[in-house]
């Protein structure tokens, strides 16, 4: 199996990644915890803040990867006109930030929206978005499309030759096929949208309705912020990372490793299918669901584009730059992060997601300051920052095909005298386009709509466009914020797509 | 062995250093984010100021007004700020316990429906809390009225912004016994809660709601920028909660005449002139001109509530439970 005795890639790039990623996450909690004034342990009222927190989390996580394997199947699995616009489009809400998102799911499902709009018009009751099921509903609108992306990445990176060979001798796909990719893929798409919704923060407060609705991430915005108690902020963002060490763990341990050998990268074709209808219906049915609050951001925009002020466009190319520098460095360190390997990897592949935002940013500015005044590295501490925030998701798409690679091509590699960056530039990165361009997608997208880390650092000179946009919100100019929000929903979509069709230009996807 | 690859930077930041001493002085203010945007008062501030003290005004922009001292307070004494503006009452108490200020010594005749005598901190703005809501609908004319009425309304998180927690002291001042039940009243009126200001005040215009707490001087907003008087602040009998929104004098600052020379600049006619129509809030010394056309349109409160700031200080957890409490229900 898997040999580590032959040196096939470079290790320092990754042994770098990894320990620039614990910087900005353990250290940054250090520095947090270095200048606190310990006072008091956890109260009452804490716990109710932390069983609230993971009980949203779980079920907006097994909601999202529930939802996602039916329809991940269909798309995989159906050829159809405008699939490959679908797959892409679907991908949109994740990208999405999140006060934009927000603003397009209330014009869907909010008091004055279109489906209670619609529900009156038919003499229905009406529905509300603020409670438990709203928080839940925009943690499935935003993490399923990640859902669908990762668990289609699974169904297509079985090889044809097995679809081929299940087929001639008539044994059940299912069985044999597809549930040890889900058994393989599903509990690491539930960890990542798991630890995603552990650390939300707006979402929860303004769809839940009320101090109800408090998570561990608005626990540590008000002792930052309201109390100035550095020692209670790393307690909790301390309790966060134990609460990912707790489910990482659990998740590892049902994690089975694929271990039947390589395909030659065929068009995958099957013999297997019935029920046409349920996969179409599951696929426009989750199309309406995603794509309706988009479509509403974009009938709202339209005409707060004209009374955007001149200034929004520099903002856009302070964000563009910020997103492409984040990309760049986010898949750098992926790859190398991949071709390293070890146990490394897992940790630092998921110790971002269950990072406080708010405690990164301070931690940064508590070890920077020292130094230089951190207004002028505003920009240049937001790339580093979202590169190390995007990283787990571009890591997951990466590590598993590297490590593919490298268990299958790396004794042929070896018996040629193939290592090093030689072994890296004609094996692995030709065969690791595909999650390579969607990994860069991500980081750039995600960058583009981030407004945490600027809004710490930020001085007048160096506003982006979810700052600007926020400027506007804060002005009264909603109207033209709207439009905004349409600019920044372009952005992001148009990043990620250049990125992930770059990366998938030959490819069958 | 490293040392060769620093002196260079060394020598770079020492002349970088001399640079700046070289030239004229700079004055840091240190303030919260829409104050410093295009739309805010900074950039007309900076302006006016600039041509008369010989000086560059340099602002620092981050979050809202409990940010900017959660800013400070990481910056501890080495901060290069010299003047902190955008704190609230409720919040200096906590910020003259840092130590971080000097007194401001100024005497202005302050038009402040309270009497002003803070030797640290000298307001620049203030306005009354209050809901705003849709002409013609349904307006409730107290607290209890609101709480009991089935009227739906979007409120600030008072753990995360300043609003949210005016509203809290406003039902503390005025129901000091009885503010839990009053929260519990409330509870079925709260559409959802918001981290800020901006985000109640976008769910209200959406129609997501029929009021959204905000002050009595923003329909002025959109009578004076939109020519849209269909938005109006609710005149509530107990009276209205204050912000005050002060200034201070940072102790360690090295520019120490200038920022007195700032503090007597912000209550002179020219920077308050600014304020009404950029910061939507009433100016600390009414301008010899007197306030633009619109404020006029203004309920004003007969009632203007305020606690110190101590008392407000000592207050606020316990209203916090009260809030949480009853909202948790």
């Amino acid at each position: 199996m898997a040999q580590r005795a032959v040196a096939i890639a470079p290790r320092w790039p990754g042994t770098a990644a990894a320990v620039l990623v614990l910087v900005l996450t353990i250290g940054t909690l250090a520095a947090v915890g270095w200048r606190a004034e310990w006072q008091r342990g956890l109260s009452p009222a804490d716990w109710v803040v932390i069983r609230f927190t993971l009980h949203q989390a779980l079920v907006s996580a097994m909601l999202s990867v529930v939802l996602a394997i039916p329809v991940a199947r269909a798309l995989a699995r159906r050829q159809f006109a405008g699939r490959k616009v679908l797959v892409t489009l679907l991908g949109a809400p994740f990208l999405l930030p999140v006060i934009v998102a927000v603003i397009g799911l209330i014009a869907v499902f909010g008091r004055n929206g279109v489906v209670n709009t619609g529900l009156t018009w038919l003499g229905l009751p009406t529905v509300t978005i603020y409670g438990f099921h709203g928080v839940v509903l925009a943690h499935v609108f935003f993490n399923l499309p990640l859902a669908i992306r990762l668990i289609l990445q699974g169904w297509l990176s079985i090889p044809a030759e097995r679809f081929r060979l299940a087929a001639s001798l008539n044994m059940p796909v299912g069985r044999l096929l597809e549930w040890p990719m889900l058994r393989n893929v599903v509990p690491g798409a539930f960890l990542v949208i798991f630890l995603i919704c552990l650390t939300s923060f707006a979402v929860a407060l303004t769809l839940g309705g009320g101090p109800r609705a408090t998570t561990v991430e608005l626990a540590i915005y008000q002792a930052l912020r309201f109390d100035f108690d550095l020692g209670r902020a790393a307690m909790l963002a301390a309790i966060q990372f134990g609460l990912c060490a707790v489910a990482a763990a659990l998740v590892w341990r049902v994690t089975s490793v694929d271990a039947l050998g390589a395909g030659l990268d065929r068009v995958v074709q099957r013999w297997d299918l019935r029920w046409p209808l349920m996969d179409y219906l599951m696929i426009a049915l989750v199309a309406v669901f995603l794509l309706m609050p988009l479509a509403m951001i974009i009938w709202r925009g339209v005409p707060g584009l004209a009374l955007m002020p001149a200034s929004i466009w520099a903002a856009a190319g302070r964000s563009v730059i910020v997103a492409a520098c984040s990309a760049l460095l986010c898949v750098t360190m992926a790859l190398g992060l991949a071709l390293r390997g070890g146990s490394l990897i897992a940790v630092v592949g998921v110790l971002p997601l269950a990072a406080s935002g708010l405690v990164v940013g301070t931690g940064a500015f508590l070890l920077v300051y020292p130094v230089i005044n951190p207004a002028r590295l505003a920009l240049p501490i937001t790339i580093l920052v979202n590169a190390t925030l995007a990283l787990p998701f571009a890591l997951r798409a990466i590590a598993p095909s590297a490590t593919a690679i490298q268990r299958d091509f790396a004794r042929l590699g070896a018996s040629l005298g193939l290592t090093g960056w030689a072994f890296v530039r004609i094996v692995v990165l030709p065969r690791i386009r595909r999650p390579l361009g969607f990994g860069a997608g991500l980081a750039a997208a995600l960058s583009m709509g981030d407004l945490g880390v600027i809004a710490l650092f930020a001085g007048e000179a160096e506003q982006t466009l979810p700052l600007a946009m926020f400027r506007l919100m804060g002005a009264f100019r909603m109207e033209a914020a709207a439009g905004a929000a349409l600019l920044l929903l372009v952005l992001s979509f148009a990043a990620f797509w250049l990125c992930d069709q770059g990366g998938r230009a030959d490819a069958d996807l | 062995m490293q040392n060769h690859i620093y002196l260079p930077l060394a020598a770079g930041f020492a002349l970088c250093a001399t640079g700046t001493l070289a030239q004229t002085p700079v004055l840091q203010v240190m303030t919260y984010d829409s104050f410093v945007s295009e739309w805010g008062p900074g950039p007309a501030i900076k302006t006016a100021f600039e041509e008369t003290c010989g000086c560059e005004v340099q602002f620092i922009g981050t979050g809202d007004g409990a940010a900017l001292l959660a800013r400070l307070q990481l910056e501890g004494p080495r901060t290069e700020a010299d003047i902190v503006l955008g704190l609230d009452t409720n919040l200096t108490a906590a910020a003259r316990a840092t130590g971080l200020f000097a007194p401001h010594g100024v005497t202005a005749d302050l038009d402040l429906p309270i009497t002003w005598d803070d030797p640290d901190f000298l307001p620049f703005d203030w306005s009354y809390f209050a809901f705003v809501g849709n002409a013609g609908a349904e307006a409730p004319t107290s607290l209890q009225a609101l709480a009991d009425s089935d009227i739906q309304i979007v409120i600030q998180d008072p753990r995360s912004s300043t609003p949210g927690l005016g509203l809290l002291m406003w039902v503390k001042t005025a129901y000091p016994d009885t503010a839990a039940d009053l929260w519990a009243d409330l509870a079925d009126n709260i559409v959802t809660v918001t981290p800020g200001w901006s985000e109640a005040y976008g769910l209200f215009l959406e129609g997501e709601a029929d009021a959204v707490l905000s002050y009595t001087t923003s329909p002025a907003y959109h009578v004076i920028a939109e020519d849209d008087d269909t938005k109006v602040a609710w005149a509530f009998d107990e009276g209205h909660y204050m912000q005050v929104e002060v200034a201070a004098k940072v102790a360690s600052t090295d520019q120490p005449d200038l920022a007195g020379q700032f503090l007597a600049f912000m209550v002179s006619d020219t920077f308050q002139s600014i304020i009404p129509e950029t910061n939507w809030m009433y100016p600390a010394v009414v301008p010899a001109d007197g306030l633009p056309a619109g404020f006029d349109t203004l309920i004003t409160p007969d009632t203007a509530l305020l606690l110190s700031s101590e008392d407000a200080a000592a207050i606020r957890d316990e209203a916090l439970d009260e809030w949480r409490n009853a909202l948790s229900q």
